[in-house]
């Protein structure tokens, strides 16, 4: 099963805890799990149906610009962080 | 064995291309002035466009009466925002961020406010430039003024001034209920902070703010515009991503991106603040209204100044606990950036910085976007890194002090490995941070001792994530063996001749045999802005793949003429062979294209980007009568993959740390109360020249990035963010303050002295 960190900002969901364990091939299993355990976290990170904008997601320390539909291991680290620009 | 040694190992010397220093193939055109930046485009029947900027910080605009200016001889268009179209709030992607479309159209033309002195709010097209100046003198503007807020902190105040009415603070997808000047807030946390602070022998915390600043391009901004009776529109502009260009002119005039054609010219510096569109939509609206003339806007420098991207002024508050043998514990950092006028400073990417270079289980950082009465800021390299690095290296610094420890020692014990966890959850790729350190520690400066009154050595480290992106491009091989290379990514930098070299590398031809050239949006695939460091790495992929792919295609035609197996050929070092028969690369192209053209493209979206890290040391003399500080000798030490082009390498490093330098010393925007800039120009707004610095000496450490061919990682950005912090120590060691404010100006470092007397 896959282990995704909780974006901090998202913890007060999970009761303060930092990674979660859950079972699911795509990020969307993925989140679609979470929310089943604590209900209204996929409304904080999906919007209109993809990944929410502004966040960037990483599976394995790698970014990914396939955001629901990703595919994910069943060791993999998967993290929300918010994205970043350059000059 | 070292991390040195496991570096020198995976350095290959096998490279003929990589690692030298060729002309770079556009240096004659730049050095002899031939060079076409956007100001030089002439067009028949060209007019001349002038924009009408607010005198206020903050206002209402109860009217505007454009009649008067309407009816001077020569004036053939004004537009005002009621020309631009309604665009819904929406997030879009542009380039490498995203922006709100009705926030990037307001800040064009200001609709029902002004929100800083000199937002646009007219422009008119006239036949000369004089009659455009006199036509904006023309034009009635009635503002109902309001108080203005231009501290990061105050605008966060219960009772501040509201900029934006409909602005609630964005909680990752949890929204505020009042109105406010924080946009976002945004918090990286990891382990337990409290539990790693009663671990610690010693703290240190200290508040940290700074001014805003500009990238200080020298080149102002420009664009031409002809909207043709066939409607569609050309531009011509100073851009660091043609396509980005496009795809924001488009949203903003709601027009399809496929009916603009952005032609992006020479760019006289950039560092960030040309990816964003300010005067392409205007010149393409006054080109329709003026009858489909051709319109030329440029900006003065002090319309740069006052109303492009300057970066953001910020508060940054620091608390760092390690233990009495030098470990660090746990930190907390609390940072808030002004994002000016409208959302988006790079709070996200300072948070990412601040504690980058070092290993902390025990971290909380919360971060504040927060809109003011100033400029809407703009990305300046390494966004938002250099004032988190400056907070964080100075603290560091005193931790040395307090533990008794040298800062190069403390950084060794503390830094960063492949594998350690950034701050925002994922571990690092393999980086070379401890090299960098050691190669300062092994540098001549720091151990040649520095003598003398008044006088100290400063060492900081930096970080910047670097960025993959989006390229696409296009080789084709001409019949005499000359291969044109068309990339879409926009040159800053030298990347022609970076991206021409890894072409040549992966052919195994000449460089001198690849003609690079920079196509506009309708000759080339789609291409991310040229920033975040990526082009001679993420561009460079995408070369690297198409040289590959060029490679097959020619076996398998050589393979053809021979009428042997694919398999059974071979090339290396610009040859052809198969059994006893030989073909060079220039014979083959000959034949080959007698058949038909040899011609081949690719696209990537790279991924495995290679952060980059950089320590640096300089020494100083400050007089103390004057509160000046003189640099006596500065070394940047900085990992930067590999070395495509040493010389364009090193003159990134020196170029960003000269940057920093500025910024830390003398760099500042100075408003009155009313929010009125009073130092829009290059005389008042002080950047450094050359005899403010010496010679700044590089060392290069190559640790490869594995996620590229040649173990390419962005250079341009690293470089800018140790600078601030590094001086700050120096200063300290040199005269016992601590300076807490950016810049540290002369003004500012005799009242520090003062206040210690």
């Amino acid at each position: 099963m896959a282990t995704v960190w909780i974006p901090p900002l998202l913890r007060d969901l999970t009761g303060g805890i930092q990674q979660v364990t859950v079972p699911g091939e795509t990020v969307r299993d993925l989140i679609a799990a979470l929310d089943a355990r604590y209900p209204g976290l996929a409304g904080r990170l999906i919007e209109e149906g993809t990944l929410r904008r502004g966040l960037v997601l990483t599976i394995d320390g790698v970014t990914s610009r396939q955001g629901l539909r990703a595919r994910v291991g069943p060791e993999s680290e998967v993290h929300f962080v918010p994205a970043i620009g350059g000059g | 064995m070292s991390e040195h040694q496991t570096t020198q190992e995976m350095v290959s010397t096998a490279y003929k291309v990589i690692g030298t220093r060729p002309a770079r193939p556009d240096g004659v055109d730049k050095v002899t002035g031939r060079a076409l930046f956007g100001a030089d485009i002439q067009l028949p029947g060209l007019l001349h466009g002038k924009v009408l900027r607010s005198p206020h910080a903050h206002a209402r605009i109860r009217r505007i009466d454009v009649s008067r200016a309407a009816r001077l001889p020569g004036v053939k268009a004004i537009i005002t925002a009621a020309d631009l179209p309604d665009v819904e709030n929406k997030i879009q992607e542009v380039g490498e961020g995203a922006i709100g479309l009705k926030y990037l159209s307001a800040n064009l033309l200001a609709r029902d406010k002004v929100l800083y002195h000199g937002h646009p709010v007219a422009a008119v097209a006239a036949t000369s430039i004089h009659i455009a100046e006199e036509a904006l003198a023309l034009i009635e503007v009635e503002y109902e003024v309001l108080p203005p807020v231009l501290d990061v902190r105050a605008a966060m105040a219960a009772d501040a001034p509201i900029l934006l009415d409909d602005l609630r603070t964005d909680e990752l997808g949890r929204k505020g209920t009042k109105p406010t000047n924080v946009a976002e807030h945004i918090r990286f946390q990891m382990g337990d902070p409290a539990a790693g602070f009663a671990a610690a022998d010693v703290i240190v915390e200290r508040e940290f703010t700074t001014s805003t600043v500009h990238q200080g391009y020298i080149e102002p901004q420009t664009a031409t515009a002809l909207w043709n009776r066939d409607d569609t529109i050309t531009i011509w502009t100073s851009t660091q991503g043609a396509h980005s260009a496009r795809d924001q002119v488009a949203e903003v005039l709601q027009w399809p991106a496929t009916r603009i054609k952005v032609v992006p010219m020479e760019v006289g510096g950039g560092f960030g603040g040309k990816g964003n569109i300010y005067l392409e939509p205007l010149a393409a609206l006054l080109s329709r209204k003026a009858g489909h003339k051709p319109v030329k806007l440029v900006m003065t420098r002090a319309e740069v100044l006052m109303a492009t991207g300057p970066t953001s002024g910020s508060f940054i508050r620091v608390k760092m606990g390690a233990t009495k043998d030098g470990r660090l514990t746990a930190a907390e950092v609390w940072m808030a950036y002004e994002a000016g006028a409208f959302p988006g400073s790079p709070v996200g990417a300072g948070m990412n910085v601040i504690l980058a270079p070092y290993r902390i289980e025990n971290v909380l950082i919360d971060g504040y976007d927060v809109v003011v009465n100033k400029p809407r800021t703009s990305a300046y390299r390494a966004p938002g890194g250099t004032n988190a690095a400056y907070a964080a290296e100075v603290v560091i610094d005193e931790l040395c002090e307090k533990l008794g420890m040298d800062p190069l020692e403390f950084r060794l014990r503390n830094g960063v490995r492949e594998g350690d966890r950034r701050a925002s959850g994922p571990t690092y790729p393999r980086i070379g941070y401890l090299e960098t350190v050691r190669a300062i520690q092994q540098s001549e400066h720091y151990r040649t001792p520095l003598e003398g009154p008044n006088r100290g050595r400063g060492i900081a480290s930096g970080y910047w994530g670097n960025w993959g992106g989006r390229s696409s491009v296009a080789a084709s091989v001409n019949a005499d063996g000359q291969v044109n290379l068309v990339v879409g990514s926009v040159d800053l930098s030298g990347t022609r001749t970076t991206l021409a070299m890894q072409l040549a590398e992966t052919l195994g031809i000449p460089v001198e045999h690849v003609k690079p050239v920079v196509a506009d949006t309708d000759a080339v695939g789609y291409n991310d802005v040229t920033g975040g460091s990526r082009t001679t790495f993420g561009t460079g992929v995408a070369v690297c793949e198409v040289g590959r792919k060029l490679k097959e295609e020619m076996i398998g035609r050589v393979a053809e003429l021979w009428e042997v197996d694919p398999v059974e050929v071979t090339y290396a070092d610009g040859v052809f062979a198969a059994g006893e028969r030989r073909m060079t690369f220039q014979e083959a192209a000959g034949r080959l294209n007698e058949d038909r053209p040899v011609m081949v493209s690719a696209t990537t979206h790279a991924q495995e980007v290679g952060p980059g890290f950089a320590t640096h040391c300089v020494d100083v003399e400050v007089d103390p009568e004057t509160g000046k500080v003189t640099i006596l000798r500065y070394t940047a030490a900085q990992d930067v993959g590999r070395a495509v082009h040493p010389d364009l390498v090193e003159g990134q490093i020196q170029g960003g740390v000269t940057q920093g330098i500025g910024w830390a010393l003398n760099e500042e925007y100075f408003y009155d109360q009313e929010g009125r800039l009073l130092n829009a120009t290059l005389l008042d707004y002080r950047m450094p020249v050359a005899p403010d610095l010496p010679m700044i000496d590089t060392i290069l450490v190559e640790v490869p990035n594995p996620g590229h061919p040649y173990g390419v990682r962005g250079v341009g950005e690293v470089p800018i963010v140790p600078p601030a912090g590094a001086l700050a120590n120096a200063i300290y060691h040199a005269v016992g303050v601590r300076l807490t404010h950016l810049p540290m100006s002369p003004a500012r470092i005799l009242e520090a002295l003062w206040a210690k007397a």
